[in-house]
């Protein structure tokens, strides 16, 4: 496990960070990391959650001040008071959570700041055009004008990234852009970033996708614990070592990864969870879904296909226009999430930005939020808190494992964590996760996987999102596939593998369709440099 | 880079712009106050025989161009989740100076440029308190109110009487409208501030500043947006129109009074939240607090025509009014446009940065 630094392409690096050091107090986010950068290179920012890559990348862009180091772009020192100040010097950035304004429309998000302008003044038609080549770019289909809170998060994330792919920059740094993309839209911006690095732009990439880094990062540098591990080539350095690396250890996981699900529940248990004909005007046609005791059941689909709006059914956080929804054998009036909470469900949702996590709230106050929702008004004794909280931290390793750490002092990965234990500690008995790992490292995906497996062995139904197929087919028993706001299938027992799922989600039934297929892998990239 | 896609062969994308049949929902609150605006003045209209006249249209503006003036800056300040209490003291503080500095022989243009250099001073320091120490609006504006107030009864404690010939002029001035019916230079410049607030909000980068720290603080400043900017010139704005509207206060009633204008911040706030601002800022349009006093002049008009009825009854129908409004704000934000719905579990608000702003 030794780093081999290597010798950079030919010319000086286009960045070059040296002996960064941030500390948050007590806390040393970064401890004397060096990093370089190249221009027309694709280079991955690789470590666990709360390695200190986001915060790289904010004392790059000035958003936190450095307390040591120096930080020279095109061969002048530089020091940015903050983000305008970055951008101006030609480095656009996606930060981690998506970072738009969601009271204003697809256009203005894309080119605030920048809208051409006549006169000096705004040219409305002027930035609707600029819109529209950009979103066209992406191959993205929605309409400028409409306001952005109006769509999903993979949409939102797209239109940032849109926003900083527009501008001719030199450096572009992408905070894991791909964490709620599907196959098809990481596949476009991967042509889009392909395209920046033939131009010389040098791009600074940070996922905790490992198929991602090898399909598009020419050199990898990884972080541990806020210190630099080491920088490699990426077509030379394996898969386990680049896992080791990141956490420090040889990892069983890796094989953990490839677990089985548990044996599928008989049929003659009767089903914790029940929904016949459920759908919602605009959202979801009519569904049928049957989970039982110790169940997972996957839902597989393309963006927009359905599967968050079906979960928000089934939580009873969007309301249903027709259907019935029992729960261990009582229909529940579904109106509110409150009937479904007490009726021992629980839902992650996948936007934790804007819905789950509350920032100001310490770790603990964040676990025993559901905890104390379901009991009402009589609170948690101190006591109970403390051991929900330790047993939480513990079990999904959260880091910094202090309960008293404020949330959003935290890394994302780790606030997903929290977010995770908060409806677990409610002891639910059916647990809706949609896209439970989204920007989680392998170690902790593989943990967090692990965990659903057990508690539904322990009895508990899982319904299980994600844009992740293989993860889906790995855990689940059965996959319901929704196509174009419509389940399309279920497939069940052997059926249940990726390929079949990936059929299914691309034509709608189970006939092969060479074309769609291809998009699966990541065989594209660098053939139009 | 990409080489620019060939020119778009076909009709052009004119139509895109208004895609007729549906209203953005942005756009509701807006309507719906000019409806209630609207069915106001035909209740008038109904009941009272001389009211539904121009004049009576007209006199709205004539009686309200210092709160439009007002509604206007405080629309800016509310778009970015922000308030100004202060503005009402301001008005007075403006009225005292101006008399205050005629009385002492000044020449009016001089006194006028004075007074809006020191609005527009007083919000600065309020703004750049609130941004660079980072202490809550209400807090910095309230300090404001008091201050403002106590500087007029230094100045002095008594009304002064305003005799200059400009602003006795401007005073008597009306500007003939079709055969009956009369604007005065108030209306005119509190109009044209309307136009030149919309012109700055949805036509120049500041503008749009204003609406992204409004939607999301923490987002504007990643995106690079020139926040501190926004924060602390909405308030130079707010003084600004303040001070205008002493002005116009003064050409109005021709005196200066430490006790003139008392809690005139909190007609124009009702006027900015019922032409459908929400309070939490990043939605909201100039032309809705116009109408928003419009709404509140009619209330004012009708219970003054009907002559038996106390002057408290507007304060009561001014108050149903605004709890209407936020509920009506309420249910179209979480109703049939598919919001996300909060967290189910009950927790404060997520994701904002700054704490919620005082009640109105
Ligand atoms: N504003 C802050 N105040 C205090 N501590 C912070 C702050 N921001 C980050 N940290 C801490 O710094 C460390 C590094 O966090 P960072 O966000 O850089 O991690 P990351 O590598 O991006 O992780 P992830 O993959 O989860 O996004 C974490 O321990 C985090 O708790
Ligand atoms: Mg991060």
């Amino acid at each position: 496990m030794t780093a081999v630094p290597q010798p950079g392409p030919d010319a000086a690096p286009l960045l070059e960070m040296t002996g960064i050091s941030v500390a948050f107090g007590p806390v040393r986010a970064l401890d004397g990391v060096d990093f370089r950068l190249h221009a027309g290179e694709v280079h991955a920012l690789m470590g666990e959650n709360g390695a200190g890559k986001s915060t790289l990348i904010k004392a790059l862009t000035g958003v936190y001040p450095v307390d040591a180091g120096r930080v020279v772009l095109d061969g002048a020192e530089v020091a940015f008071a903050g983000p305008a100040q970055a951008q101006a010097a030609g480095i656009s950035t996606v930060y981690q959570e998506v970072n738009l304004c969601p009271n204003l429309s697809v256009a203005e998000n894309l080119l605030l700041g920048r809208e051409p302008r006549r006169w000096g003044r705004i040219d409305g038609r002027g930035v609707r055009r600029r819109a529209r080549e950009v979103l066209a770019r992406l191959h993205l289909d929605v309409d400028p004008a409409s306001p952005l809170d109006s769509h999903s998060i993979a949409v939102q994330q797209l239109v940032s990234i849109g926003r900083a792919v527009q501008v001719d920059c030199k450096v572009l740094i992408l905070d894991e852009p791909t964490s709620s993309l599907d196959a098809d839209e990481v596949a476009e911006l991967f042509r889009v970033i392909s395209r920046l690095r033939a131009d010389g732009v040098a791009i600074l990439f940070v996922t905790h996708f490992l198929d991602q880094v090898y399909a598009i990062s020419d050199r990898t540098t990884v972080l541990r614990n806020g210190r630099l591990v080491g920088e490699y080539r990426t077509a030379e350095l394996p898969r386990l070592q680049l896992v080791s690396a990141m956490v420090g250890r040889e990892l069983e996981t890796l094989e953990q990864l490839e677990r089985v699900p548990a044996e599928p529940a008989s049929q003659a248990v009767a089903p914790v969870l029940a929904a016949s004909g459920v759908s919602r005007r605009g959202a979801i046609e009519p569904v049928d879904l049957v989970v039982r005791p110790g169940e997972v059941v996957g839902l597989a689909g393309l963006l927009g296909s359905g599967r968050t709006e079906l979960a928000r059914l089934l939580f009873g956080a969007d309301r249903a226009d027709t259907g019935e929804i029992t729960v261990d054998g009582t229909v529940l009036p579904m109106r509110t999430p409150r009937d479904a909470i007490s009726a021992g469900v629980a839902f992650t949702s996948e936007n934790r930005g804007a819905e789950g996590v509350v920032g100001d709230l310490t770790v603990r106050d964040n676990i025993v939020l559901a905890m104390q929702a379901a009991r009402g008004l009589r609170r948690i004794p101190r006591r109970a808190q403390d051991e929900a909280a330790a047993r939480w931290i513990e079990v999904l390793d959260i880091r910094p494992p202090d309960p008293d750490a404020l949330l959003r002092n935290l890394s994302g990965g780790n606030q997903q964590k929290v977010l995770l234990a908060r409806w677990l500690a409610t002891g639910p008995r059916l647990l809706i996760l949609d896209e439970p790992t989204r920007g989680i490292d392998v170690g902790a995906k593989a943990q967090i996987q692990a965990l659903v497996a057990d508690l539904a062995r322990e009895g508990m139904g899982v319904v299980y999102i994600s844009a992740e197929l293989e993860e889906v087919v790995r855990l689940a028993d059965r996959v319901l596939v929704l196509r174009d706001r419509r389940p399309v299938a279920e497939l069940a027992g052997e059926d249940v593998e990726v390929d079949r799922v990936m059929e299914l989600i691309a034509t709608g039934h189970g006939e092969p369709d060479a074309e769609r297929r291809g998009g699966a892998d990541w065989e594209y990239g660098r053939s139009d440099a | 880079m990409t080489t620019a896609p060939p020119p778009v062969v076909g009709p052009s994308p004119v139509a895109a712009g208004g895609r007729a049949g549906r209203v953005p929902a942005r756009f509701v609150p807006v309507l719906v106050t000019f409806g209630l605006f609207v069915a106001l003045f035909a209740v008038g209209g109904l009941r009272y025989e001389a009211f539904a006249s121009g004049q009576v249209l007209l006199n709205l503006l004539i009686d309200n161009a210092f709160l439009v003036v007002l509604a206007v800056g405080m629309t800016f300040v509310i778009l970015t989740g922000g308030i100004d209490l202060s503005v009402g003291s301001v008005v007075a503080l403006s009225t005292m100076v101006t008399a205050a500095m005629l009385r002492a022989g000044w020449s009016a243009p001089v006194v006028i440029v004075a007074v809006l250099a020191g609005g527009a001073l007083f919000g600065l320091a309020m703004g750049a308190v609130i941004h660079y120490l980072e202490i809550q609006p209400f807090i910095v504006t309230l300090a404001g109110l008091f201050l403002a107030r106590g500087l007029c009864y230094l100045i002095d404690l008594s009304s002064i009487p305003i005799t200059d010939p400009l602003f006795r002029d401007l005073s008597q001035t009306a500007i003939p409208l079709g055969e009956d019916m009369f604007l005065t230079p108030s209306v005119l410049v509190a109009l044209a501030a309307v136009a030149v607030g919309a012109y700055v909000l949805h036509l120049t980068r500041f503008g749009r500043t204003v609406y992204a720290v409004g939607g999301n603080q923490q987002s504007a400043l990643l995106m690079g947006l020139g926040v501190g900017r926004a924060r602390v010139g909405v308030y130079v704005i707010s003084g600004f129109c303040s001070a205008l509207g002493g002005l116009l206060f003064s050409v109005y009633l021709l005196s200066g009074y430490s006790l003139n204008a008392v809690g005139m911040e909190l007609d124009a706030i009702a006027a900015v939240v019922i032409g459908g601002t929400l309070l939490t800022g990043g939605s909201g349009y100039v032309l809705g607090s116009l109408l928003g006093v419009l709404v509140l002049g009619t209330v004012q008009t009708i219970i003054s025509f009907e002559g038996t009825l106390s002057t408290w009854w507007v304060k009561i129908v001014i108050g149903l009014l605004l709890l209407a409004f936020v509920v009506l704000q309420r249910i179209l934000a979480v109703g049939p446009r598919r919001r996300r719905a909060p967290a189910p579990a009950p927790s404060a608000p997520a994701g904002r940065t700054d704490p919620p702003q005082g009640d109105g």
